[in-house]
């Protein structure tokens, strides 16, 4: 049986294809249309899979994009799907961190993998991918290059939350001669305190998976990992476990 | 054979106004109020009509912001707004206004609308079994009482209160009725028009027909079969911060994507639905004082009664989760979640709590929250 699931997201559109025993993934930036991000990933993954679209027996749709798509049999919230996609990967999650381009959310789950509790962070930035996109915009480096570039041995403390309030106290920093590697280091421990307050609210619990695309960011791991006093998995792929989710979801309803 | 619809109550608002405008051309006063706890029985007692002006739209909120801060409780915000801006009938036509000290917000903002029309505020204490603030209370209805005979020119005697009560009464325990209808399974009202019925009851100028139109509105509903649609939907309590027509939108996202809001815990709705006036007392003043401190709003510190009156609700209600609204800079309904939320984990069933406002600005944000829970719940 063959099941697909998209995750259209604020920034990035993901999808995972099952066919025969394989996973196909394909990651696009979600750009205006959440339509079009939609229907360009499935036509990539049909031909990855060198199989037609009719072929594909059910399909899920999730994230901010998911009421576009009609095509869809049904959509489910990034929640559940994150759920459901992580559970299959770990089967001894409790926690899942998942940071993504505009929101935050952190999951619990039961031991049988469904969802217990959630907290997502309110209409603000602060904490999410869209907080370190405008620090490395200010900065002039590439969001993917921050992880890299931050030095724990000039480690600064970003005070403000606030994404707008942030970016000036930064250009502060850098105007009294902070190194800017001490400052992504401090940027890190930012969205770790945030999101981290979020995890112990619901009370934290291992195993903890860190997923979305922000999880790619060591930086944000380990300030994460510093903040909670525990480890965290981040799986290959953690940008695509809510598609991944989301066609499992796809072939548990054919079931 | 009578047959009320949900319809029928949602005209009472509109039909009121021009009732209220023809009773001031013959003399009627109208006294407009903010909070449960004003004593409505005390108004009707003056032979005035009593209306909510509770702000429970986001249009007159920017007029508002350009006196008031923007980081306060929008209904605050709203009930100013529609002050300054003379765009609520009611406040306009209300020869007297009362205010009470509920919240900071609130009693900070009457002493601004003072400006616009003179507001009269009653000192409601903060918590609700301590003798000497009882006393407090029993002696602000007493001053009340005083205010409205002056103000309207009246003699208000107790067989006045105690008819008055009388009416009230009846009043809440039809109301409850109406409620109560939802403890059904299949619930027969959808929440948004549970939330039309129970708010729509503010604005009318006779108390005793509403409670007949309540009472007939039950009737015919437990005659009725239920449509099976709603028998799988999850059913929701809602709790927390007032709602009315113009902030139903959390209301609505249940309803919308397949739940269905089966009570409603809040001011506008089941909160003060129990409560009756004792009518073995001697004294109708100490009767009413007794009735209104019982309401649990977050503002009682402690607020024992909404846990218990919650943990009934979700039992009665047949609860599968809670949704707890705060309005932005709410912060006893915002404090107290934590509580509740303590309660609802006890009761096995998910809970939710969201922190809005009333534009429309975040309302994807809250689909995915409400919708995820409703797949909780499945």
């Amino acid at each position: 049986m063959t099941t697909l699931g998209l995750d259209i997201g604020s920034v990035a559109a993901k999808g995972v294809l099952l066919h025969a025993e394989q996973r196909y993934t394909t990651v696009i930036p979600t750009g205006w249309s959440p339509l079009d991000a939609g229907n360009n990933i499935i036509d990539s993954l049909v031909s990855k899979a060198n199989i037609e679209k009719e072929d594909i027996s059910n399909m899920v749709v999730t994230g901010y994009g998911r009421v576009v798509h009609q095509a869809a049999s049904k959509t489910v919230t990034e929640i559940k799907c994150h759920a459901r996609g992580v559970a299959e990967l770990y089967p001894e999650v409790r926690t899942i961190i998942d940071i993504g381009g505009q929101d935050s959310k952190v999951i619990k789950l039961s031991p049988e993998g469904k969802v217990i509790d959630f907290s997502m962070n309110d209409k603000c930035a602060a904490g999410t991918g869209r907080f370190l996109q405008v620090m490395a915009n200010a900065l002039g480096i590439d969001v993917s290059q921050l992880s890299e570039a931050e030095d724990l041995t000039e480690t600064v403390k970003i005070n403000s939350m606030c994404t707008v309030f942030a970016e000036s106290e930064m250009v502060n920093l850098l105007a009294t001669g902070t190194s800017r590697g001490g400052i992504i280091a401090g940027l890190h421990d930012s969205v770790g305190q945030r999101v981290g307050s979020m995890v112990k609210r619901l009370g934290l619990e291992a195993q903890v998976i860190f997923t979305g695309g922000v999880a790619i960011n060591q930086g944000v791991k380990r300030a994460l990992e510093k903040e909670l006093g525990t480890n965290i998995i981040v799986p290959d792929g953690c940008q695509f476990t809510g598609a991944l989710g989301a066609a499992l979801l796809a072939r548990d309803l054919l079931s | 054979m009578s047959n009320i619809t949900v319809e029928d109550f949602f005209n009472i608002r509109q039909e009121n106004i021009i009732k209220i405008k023809e009773g001031k051309e013959n003399g009627t006063k109208v006294v407009g109020l903010y909070c449960t706890y004003c004593p409505e029985e005390l108004i009707l007692a003056a032979n005035a009509i009593p209306v909510g002006l509770c702000g429970t739209k986001e249009e007159p909120i920017t007029a508002a912001e350009e006196t008031l801060p923007r980081n306060l409780c929008p209904l605050i915000k709203s009930s100013y707004g529609f002050a300054v801006e003379d765009t609520c009938p009611f406040f306009h036509f209300s020869d007297l206004i009362i205010g009470e000290t509920t919240c900071d917000g609130k009693k900070k903002m009457f002493e601004i609308m003072d400006e616009i029309k003179p507001v009269y505020i009653m000192q409601l204490p903060n918590i609700q079994d301590l003798d000497t603030t009882f006393a407090l209370w029993v002696s602000e209805m007493r001053r009340l009482r005083t205010k409205l005979e002056e103000a309207l020119n009246v003699k208000i005697t107790d067989e006045d209160i105690w008819a008055a009560i009388e009416v009230i009464n009846n009043e809440r325990k039809a109301a409850k009725r109406v409620s109560d209808l939802n403890q059904m399974d299949p619930p027969p009202l959808s929440g948004e028009e549970l939330l039309t019925v129970i708010w729509s009851r503010s604005f009318t100028t006779d108390k005793v027909s509403l409670t007949n139109m309540l009472n007939e509105f039950a009737d015919d509903i437990e005659k009725q079969a239920v449509a099976e649609t709603n028998a799988k939907k999850p059913r929701i309590l809602l709790t927390g911060c007032p709602v009315g027509l113009g902030t139903e939108k959390v209301i609505k996202i249940v309803d919308d994507l397949g739940g269905n809001v089966v009570a409603m815990e809040n001011c506008t709705g089941y909160k003060t639905l129990e409560l009756q006036n004792d009518t073995s007392l001697a004294d109708p003043i100490e009767a009413l004082a007794r009735k209104y401190i019982q309401i649990p709003c977050s503002c009682m510190s402690p607020n024992p009664y909404r846990l218990e009156l919650l943990d009934r609700m979700i039992d009665d209600f047949k609860v599968d989760a809670v949704i707890d609204l705060t309005w932005q800079a709410c912060h006893t309904y915002n404090i107290e979640a934590y509580t509740i939320q303590k309660l609802v984990r006890e009761k096995e069933i998910p809970y939710l709590q969201l922190e809005t406002d009333y534009s429309t600005s975040d309302i994807e944000s809250l689909k995915v929250r409400i919708e995820a829970v409703l797949e909780m719940v499945e």
